[in-house]
């Protein structure tokens, strides 16, 4: 035994004795992870939250979250004399006399954009797949959340800066609060300490961004993954992959080179873009005051399809009995995004209602059988470019040569038209999709080889496909409809009548798929030269 | 619910099919070596990030073909990270996906409902807990308890109160009274209707009392878009036309609909924009909207001049500046 043997072995046994964990690790040594490239989304999500942890602890030692109001004396000679708060002058001094600052400064947004962004292609992957079926329901609702939290962390975090365009943000989020009934001057002026700007805000945003969305953060990212390890990962359908296993690489040393392999990947990306890519450059905007803006002033992409669902609303107020209510500003700021985050955290319980499926599934679907699932994805997809597109409306007339007038009025009728459109045109891919499967199956992949018969006649030669492909291709479920009980045996309505109704309706829809190629189809086929 | 028809049987996990690494000693030593070289690039940038750190200074700019003028002290310790983390990350992918094993494994799953018997006697746990400390009899215990945690967990709402004050008139008030001279921002300086050409713009505040200091709440309510036409290019009412001097006419330059600074002004159109939603105002109108989400025009403020000649403010605004607000009445 060698002397590093014997000490590692000692620091072991000191800690199993007091923990008991060897057994508990060295089960899960061998836990097991299905290998997908689709996986690595929520990693992305987690390294990025991590990089955000790192850099954002970097710039707390330098930012001073304080609205007093000071004299700019650093070296960035443009501002110098001008008066602003410390906030955004301790943002200057991070960007110009902090060796590595800027570079930490431009990690962080770099990262917190690539922390959405990853958020939500693993959201969609999710979805489309249906990995939020039974038993994960849970974690789905937890992801959520995290979206959801997400997009106000990235908010204050971009409001810190105290410029001009953040500033402007601020100011669209207090008209947002005010315009609440009721309680909405009442709440601006607690939140603000006063009437609008005040002297408060950032030093208040600035303790909900580096303390408490963070921890809640750090707690719900641990029960997320402790659940994804628990209940151990979803994989694709294939050969040998059932429901009853799981097929992939054990924890040590496979996964884990791989894992933390790609943390640093991530990072070194994150640490490239902000080396090459300059991002929010607050000293072009200026220190925030009321009575100034930029043109094209944008939010971050997250935010830009909330911005882009308030520039399309029409100019809606009421005003009665001495009372007002924004219309314009509570439909597309409050109630739409409420209406979409809702039904997308109750959609798997209504999914498995109208399937009146409450099996455990472990095996991903592929989008193309499930027609419906990824046809309203695709529909919620499009609701959200298009509100996004009429976000950036303003730059996109100027780089396209348009007037702001077209854009929104191609969004307000987008929003309602183009959605249901996606609906239908992604439904009849899939189904389209189906057909080829079908083909495949029983006809094999076309080589594009044309041969010719001893008669004259030209034959392109269809390779068959070996016995794991087809497999592949027809181990899932077809959905059948849900027979419809409309009266009980005396004859009398169930009290359930339009529920039920509801659910046949829903569920016939879902059964309209192609039908799989059938064991005797594919036999005589197999029989048959072709 | 569902049809089971499985047209084929499930052939199984595929044979392995071994990579070159794992039989050939070369190729081994090969992806060995890559592993290694890739893991010493990692150091070369840490070295690179070093350097850049101690010796190359902040204001040092150089020109890049695609970047441009750019930091050489920025760059030097981005790209020296860039290459540090590029390196372990991908000399520890690579290791895995050449040298460690790339056999599958299986693992069984089990379904995660508890055994029958673990939750009736759960259930039973439970009823005879509950039972044993009177959870089901003591109401009166019940009650009070329930009333006193609501109780409490309503202190901490009580202690938010002090975050800020109420808002009483402040969102209808600005700073404008009868008789406020108008002065530029920035400069402070009152100004003459003969200061404005036909077609200029300029921003103003209302002029300050002795020792009063402005703050940005003031500009937030107070700030005020000066425009000149030619006053035959108005389509005002009576009451409205009295509010302007000269082809002069002031508007709140504080958005109705959210408050941004509505800051662009078309002088061939004499529409003014902001930039934030793109609410868009007719200036010969009396800011009528004529396009975006805003609902009310910009709030117009009455102004002429005094003796001297200076514009002042004919009255305070007649209406709440900003966006709407539950308490506003029109």
């Amino acid at each position: 035994m060698t002397a590093r043997e014997r000490v590692a072995g000692n620091v072991a046994n000191y800690v199993d004795e007091r923990t008991g964990a060897a057994a508990w690790i060295k089960k899960n040594l061998n836990k097991v992870f299905p290998d997908h490239w689709s996986f690595m989304l929520g990693e992305i999500a987690l390294y990025s939250f991590i990089i955000l942890l790192l850099s954002g602890t970097f710039l707390t030692f330098w930012f001073d979250p304080s609205m007093k109001e000071v004299t700019y004396e650093g070296s960035y000679l443009p501002l110098k004399d001008v008066e602003m708060s410390a906030a955004y002058a301790s943002t200057l001094h991070i960007s110009f006399d902090v060796r590595g600052g800027l570079l930490m400064r431009q990690i962080h947004h770099w990262a917190a954009l690539i922390f959405m962004a990853a958020i939500v292609v693993h959201l969609l992957r999710v979805f489309f797949t249906g990995a939020f079926r039974k038993p994960r329901e849970f974690n789905w609702l937890l992801g959520i959340g995290l979206l959801t939290l997400g997009i106000v962390e990235g908010f204050l975090g971009y409001s810190l800066p105290d410029d001009l365009l953040s500033g402007t943000g601020i100011r669209i989020a207090e008209a947002i609060i005010q315009a609440l009934p009721v309680v909405g001057s009442y709440l601006s002026f607690f939140a603000f300490g006063g009437a609008f700007p005040g002297e408060v805000f950032i030093p208040r945003i600035y303790t909900v961004h580096i303390l408490l969305l963070p921890g809640i953060f750090l707690a719900l990212i641990t029960v997320h993954l402790m659940l994804v390890w628990y209940q151990k990962h979803t994989q694709y359908p294939g050969p040998g992959r059932t429901e009853k296993n799981v097929v992939g690489y054990p924890l040590m040393p496979v996964y884990m080179a791989k894992a933390g392999g790609f943390f640093f990947i991530v990072f070194g990306v994150t640490a490239f873009l902000g080396a090459v890519a300059s991002i929010n450059p607050i000293w072009l905007y200026g220190p925030y005051t009321p009575g100034q803006i930029s043109a094209g002033s944008q939010p971050d992409w997250y935010m830009g399809w909330l911005d882009g669902l308030v520039r399309m609303a029409p100019p809606l107020e009421t005003h009665a009995f001495g009372h007002t209510i924004s219309w314009n500003i509570l439909i597309p700021g409050l109630i739409i995004p409420g209406i979409l985050f809702t039904g997308m955290a109750l959609y798997p319980f209504i999914e498995s209602w109208i399937t009146g499926d409450k099996r455990e599934h472990h095996l991903l679907d592929r989008p193309r059988n499930v027609p419906n699932r990824t046809a309203l994805g695709a529909m919620s997809l499009t609701f959200m470019i298009v509100s996004l597109i009429n976000g950036g409306n303003d730059i996109i007339a100027t780089h396209f040569d348009l007037t702001i007038n077209q854009i929104m009025w191609f969004t307000r009728f987008g929003l309602i038209i183009l959605p249901p459109l996606a609906f239908v045109i992604t439904k009849r891919i899939c189904l389209s999709l189906q057909r080829a499967d079908r083909e495949l199956v029983l006809h094999g992949r076309e080589t594009g080889r044309l041969v010719m018969l001893p008669h004259g006649e030209f034959v392109e030669v269809h390779e068959p496909l070996s016995a794991e492909k087809k497999w592949t291709l027809t181990q899932h479920e077809q959905p059948a409809a849900i027979e419809l009980v409309q009266t009980d045996k005396g004859g009398v309505l169930n009290p359930k009548g339009i529920r039920a109704k509801l659910q046949a309706r829903f569920s016939a829809a879902n059964a309209e798929v192609v039908a799989k190629p059938t064991p005797d189809e594919v036999k005589q086929l197999e029989g048959g030269h072709h | 619910m569902a049809n089971d028809l499985t047209p084929l049987s499930d052939p199984g996990l595929p044979k392995h099919v071994h990579r070159k690494a794992d039989h050939d000693p070369k190729a081994e030593k090969r992806a060995e070596q890559q592993v290694a070289i890739l893991f010493a690039l990692s150091a070369v940038g840490t070295i690179l990030f070093i350097y850049s750190y101690i010796f190359i200074k902040t204001d040092l700019f150089v020109f890049l073909p695609l970047l441009g003028n750019t930091n050489a002290h920025q760059l030097g310790l981005g790209m020296g990270l860039t290459i540090a983390l590029l390196g372990i990350g991908f000399g520890a992918v690579h290791w895995a996906k050449t040298l460690m094993s790339d056999t599958e494994v299986i693992a069984e799953r089990h379904e995660f409902r508890s055994s029958d018997e673990d939750r009736s006697e759960f259930v039973k746990t439970v009823k005879e807990r509950s039972a044993e400390a009177g959870l089901g009899r003591r109401s009166l215990i019940k009650r009070t308890l329930g009333i006193s945690v609501g109780l409490v967990g309503l202190s901490p709402i009580l202690l938010l109160r002090d975050l800020g004050p109420l808002p009483k008139k402040q969102l209808e008030e600005t700073s404008w009274r009868t008789g406020t001279r108008l002065v530029t921002d920035p400069g402070d300086r009152p100004i003459k209707a003969s200061d404005l050409e036909v077609g200029a713009v300029a921003q103003v505040l209302p002029e300050l009392r002795m020792g009063q200091k402005r703050t940005l709440e003031d500009i937030g309510k107070d700030a005020v878009l000066l425009i000149r036409l030619r006053p035959e290019e108005f389509q005002l009412d009576a009451e409205r036309k009295s509010w302007t001097h000269e082809g002069i006419i002031a508007f709140s330059k504080i958005c109705s609909h959210m408050g941004c600074a509505v800051a662009l002004y078309e002088q061939q159109t004499k529409h003014l924009l902001c930039p934030c939603h793109q609410s868009t105002f007719d200036v010969t109108r009396a800011a009528k909207v004529i396009f975006g989400p805003a609902a009310r025009p910009l709030p117009q403020l009455a102004i002429t001049v005094d003796a001297q000649g200076y514009l002042i403010a004919q009255q305070p605004f007649n209406e709440s500046v900003g966006p709407s607000y539950w308490e506003r009445s029109s």
